[in-house]
């Protein structure tokens, strides 16, 4: 009887789960956020090199990619990361907030606030800049339409709208009304709200939806370079927002897995030259001096603020801006 | 022939015992964690909650669209029906096999599909652009996405139907000097409408919870474009887990009534 | 989803000339929305996947990230639709040999998985098994993993596919009532033995067709599995969110090509299930002559 065979087969394959394989101790897992997947390819190259360089067996990196607030979420439900590398550092804090996974004072665990590379915000436009797009102020324009992923979901959009509000803080003296004013108008006009960042570059570069994309300054340059240039350019405004995307080692997690050396390995190898180099080829800004210098001629020099100058942290600015009933969803409900 | 329970009949007890068993374990259980999860809301929490207005555009959103895509359903499918029991054409067998693809397509690339042929770089997106209208990343876009994925329920629920009316009937009308149209208005719809209902109610219901192939083609904008399904995504991201529990029970709670007056429609039509 | 077992032959009395003018209409009609409606948007899938050619499109699909995927698609299907299987039949004895209280709500019960959200379906099992949820302590003392990894997903898989089985089997056994499992028992066969040579044959057809298209969305799935699934690349991404993955890195071809491997299946599936019922139809026939 068919019937039987068929139930036979499945019971077999039923059975192959059992075998999937256990995780070993030179397994990593990196959960990441969404435009760091060409970055930690490259990375995980050059960790697995230099660590089996220093006697080690091979390690296999396995990356896990997606809007940083899901990702954090996912590890706070049981995602078993080793480590995070995610797009803000209130993404992170949430780790501690909710089942303390890692200390209070994970910041401060490695150099320059535990993030080893920087970006910033900047726009990219259609070839040709059709609309002039030059600054900030011109995104507000009538008729220019701004595609910019959703803050609640996105981390990078929320550093879009911080890069905003710094610019129209400083262009109206501290005036809270006129600022706000004006970042309402700026979210008038964004047509896609996405999910996550790079849902909003495949909105923007391949359904052609906006004159304008908000966007980190290496999701930009990739954009560029996936597309060729020709249809593409980037447009740097007067000021922007310093984004310090932070990663850190989830304690729980490692010690149950007994992986915390290797954990921290990779990241300090991130601080390494060869780490920040393969940043800086991926483009994000170094934070070492002497590879920035090597790559000066790729980011352009702008005025750049810090959520720690202009908004006081990410403990103060993710409630006021983006938590339930903040500015963010103020603006939205005005509407 | 009477369907009274058959003491003769062993394995009653068995299948209702299992049946239970599984359902509880896969089905009721999970969904009882959901509703005690609501439980840490008082009534009027819950209550501001759903009345939240961004949760109200998204449920007028989610109703709005799985009801209009019903409604297109509802025209289309019985139009589909119609043509597949009654007239024999050139590539029929192949309609009637590829109704099902909706059912069978995952709902990501339907998604896909359908954002690159609606968005404005697309095949009909083009077109509408030149004609002056958006149909991605507005309701009218997440409407035909839910017609494409319900699109074989109301075809399906009528077929069996149509075809056990027998054409003699409407011969029978015609012959009493019916026109066609008071022969389907007198004569066929009342037989019809049950199974069209059954349909209507199938596809919407189904539509107010679709995700995947929505999610692409939506637009996702708060107030606008943000269904609910989406909605209960972005609480869960913002750790708000009761937030996205109370919108998840009172989804429930439509889409439950909704199969309920399904089965006892179905149940009339059952027993005349 | 409702029994399509129609389709009996179409009332031929026209060939194509001689067709009245409103006939003709209809049937253009149709042709235009089936055609506008769902043959459109699986040109684009095809179209765009083999835009670069076919080498693209081949290497894309023997990745080794969508050979993983495909493995754990596999393995998704391969228990859940036995599960249901087995459980549909159960429920499908229940429901139609019997009469008893509260049956309705018991149909309606098993329907429910088929209009819950796909959304709702995966955020219960993060409440049940995420480290934060009821079973998440408990889980986590012993060191298993259900949610953001296989189980999880397979769960996921398993009650969204409930219903189909036992809804194809439902109407077909009632129809069928219980005069020859009577008969059998009457001449001395076990219940077993019942099953296996009287019922089981009588429902084979329906069966299978059940199977197929709990196949079908078993292996579809992806705003359940998507929240359960934590998207590690190799290990817990199955076709569809493969698919969404490739999307998201600019890998639009590959994306395509992906997706029309799982509409190929579709297809397939599709003509399984054409055959399946063309039998069952033929089945019905003969034993109305009888």
């Amino acid at each position: 009887m068919s019937l039987r065979r068929f139930t036979l087969a499945a019971l077999t394959s039923a059975l192959m789960v059992g075998s999937l394989p256990a995780s070993a101790a030179t397994e990593l897992l990196n959960v990441s956020y969404d435009p760091t997947r060409e970055l930690y390819v490259e990375y995980n190259q050059a960790f697995n090199r230099y660590w089996q360089s220093k006697g080690h067996e091979a390690v296999k990196v396995q990356q896990s990619h997606g809007g940083s607030g899901k990702q954090a979420r996912s590890v706070i439900d049981g995602l078993r990361a080793d480590v995070v590398t995610l797009a803000l550092a209130s993404d992170i804090d949430a780790l501690y907030q909710n089942g303390k996974l890692i200390p209070e004072n994970w910041q401060s665990r490695l150099p320059n606030a535990s993030t080893p590379y920087t970006s910033t915000i900047v726009f990219l436009v259609r070839k040709g800049n059709p609309k002039g797009i030059k600054d900030w102020d011109d995104l507000v324009k009538p008729g220019v339409e701004v595609i910019t992923p959703n803050p609640k979901t996105s981390g990078g959009a929320r550093w879009n709208f911080l890069g905003a509000w710094a610019y129209a803080q400083k262009k109206f003296a501290n005036d809270e009304a006129k600022t706000r004013a004006f970042v309402t108008q700026l979210y008038k006009q964004v047509p896609v709200l996405d999910t996550g960042a790079r849902g909003s570059t495949i909105t923007f570069v391949n359904n052609k939806i906006g004159d304008v994309l908000l966007a980190w300054e290496n999701e930009a340059f990739l954009a560029l370079k996936e597309e060729g240039g020709d249809n593409l350019q980037i447009v740097v405004p007067s000021l922007s927002i310093l984004a310090e995307p932070p990663v850190t080692v989830v304690d729980k997690n490692v010690d149950r897995k007994g992986t915390r050396e290797l954990a921290e390995a990779y990241l300090n190898y991130l601080y390494s030259e060869e780490g920040q180099r393969i940043a800086a080829k991926n483009f994000y800004r170094p934070r070492n001096a002497k590879v920035a210098a090597e790559f000066a001629k790729q980011f352009p020099t702008l005025e750049l603020v810090t959520i720690d100058g202009a908004f006081g942290g990410w403990k103060s600015a993710q409630p006021k801006f983006f938590g339930d009933g903040g500015i963010f969803d103020q603006i939205y409900r005005a509407k | 022939m009477s369907r009274r329970t058959s003491p003769v009949i062993p394995g009653f007890g068995l299948t209702l015992g299992y049946t239970l068993l599984y359902l509880s374990l896969l089905v009721l259980i999970p969904l009882g964690a959901m509703f005690l999860k609501t439980t840490a809301l008082s009534w009027s929490e819950f209550i501001a909650v759903i009345t939240d207005t961004r949760v109200l555009a998204a449920l007028q959103l989610s109703f709005g669209t799985a009801l209009a895509a019903a409604l297109i359903n509802g025209v289309v499918g019985t139009l589909l029906a119609w043509v597949l029991v009654r007239y024999t054409f050139p590539g029929r067998k192949i309609m009637e096999a590829m109704i099902d693809l909706p059912f069978a397509l995952p709902t990501a690339v339907a998604g896909i599909a359908l954002t690159a042929l609606y968005a404005p770089s697309g095949l009909i997106g083009q077109w509408a652009t030149d004609l002056g209208f958006k149909i991605a990343y507005t309701p009218l876009g997440i409407s035909l996405a839910l017609t494409f994925v319900t699109l074989p329920f109301v075809v399906r629920t009528l077929q069996p139907v149509l075809a056990d009316i027998p054409r003699e009937v409407e011969e029978a009308a015609a012959c009493l000097g019916a026109n066609p149209w008071q022969s389907f208005r007198y004569v066929l719809l009342p037989a019809l409408l049950p199974a069209w209902l059954t349909g209507f109610a199938l596809a919407f219901a189904r539509g107010v919870g679709e995700y995947g192939s929505v999610i692409f083609i939506a637009g996702n904008m708060p107030m606008k474009t943000e269904i609910l399904p989406l909605l209960i995504m972005v609480k869960l991201d913002q750790y708000d887990y009761t937030g996205a529990t109370a919108i998840g029970v009172l989804m429930l709670v439509v889409s439950f009534i909704l199969l309920l007056l399904i089965n006892l429609l179905q149940r009339r039509i059952a027993t005349p | 989803m409702s029994s399509s077992l129609s389709s009996s032959a179409p009332f031929s009395l026209s060939k194509s000339q001689g067709r009245p003018l409103g006939q003709r209409l209809l049937i253009l009609s149709a042709w235009l929305a089936f055609g506008l409606l769902l043959l459109l948007p699986l040109y684009v899938v095809l179209s765009e996947a083999l835009k670069l050619g076919f080498g693209t499109f081949f290497s894309a699909m023997l990745e080794p990230d969508a050979l993983a995927a495909m493995q754990l698609t596999l393995i998704a299907v391969g228990i859940s639709v036995p599960l249901n299987l087995v459980f549909g039949v159960a429920a499908a004895w229940c429901v139609s040999k019997y009469e008893f209280r509260g049956k309705s709500l018991l149909i309606t019960l098993i329907d429910l998985p088929f209009s819950v959200s796909p959304v709702i379906a995966g955020l219960i099992y993060v409440l049940m098994f995420g480290a934060q949820g009821w079973f998440g302590p408990w889980l986590l003392d012993r060191d298993l993993q259900i949610i953001f990894a296989v189980p999880g997903i397979v769960l996921a898989t398993l009650f969204v596919t409930v219903p189909f089985v036992a809804r194809e089997l439902i109407p077909l056994m009632q129809e069928q009532g219980t005069q020859e499992e009577e008969a059998a028992r009457l001449l001395g066969a076990s219940g077993w033995q019942m099953f296996w040579h009287v019922t089981l044959p009588n429902i084979k057809w329906g069966l299978i067709y059940g199977v197929v298209l709990c196949t079908a969305r078993a292996m579809g799935e992806f705003g359940a599995v998507s929240v359960v699934s934590g998207h590690i690349r190799g290990l817990t991404n199955t076709l569809p969110l493969h698919v969404e993955i490739l999307y998201n890195e600019y890998n639009h071809v590959a994306a395509f090509s992906v997706a029309s491997l799982l509409l190929v299946m579709a297809l397939f599936i599709l003509l399984l299930k054409q055959w399946s019922e063309s039998r069952i139809n033929r089945q019905r026939h003969n034993s109305a002559e009888e």
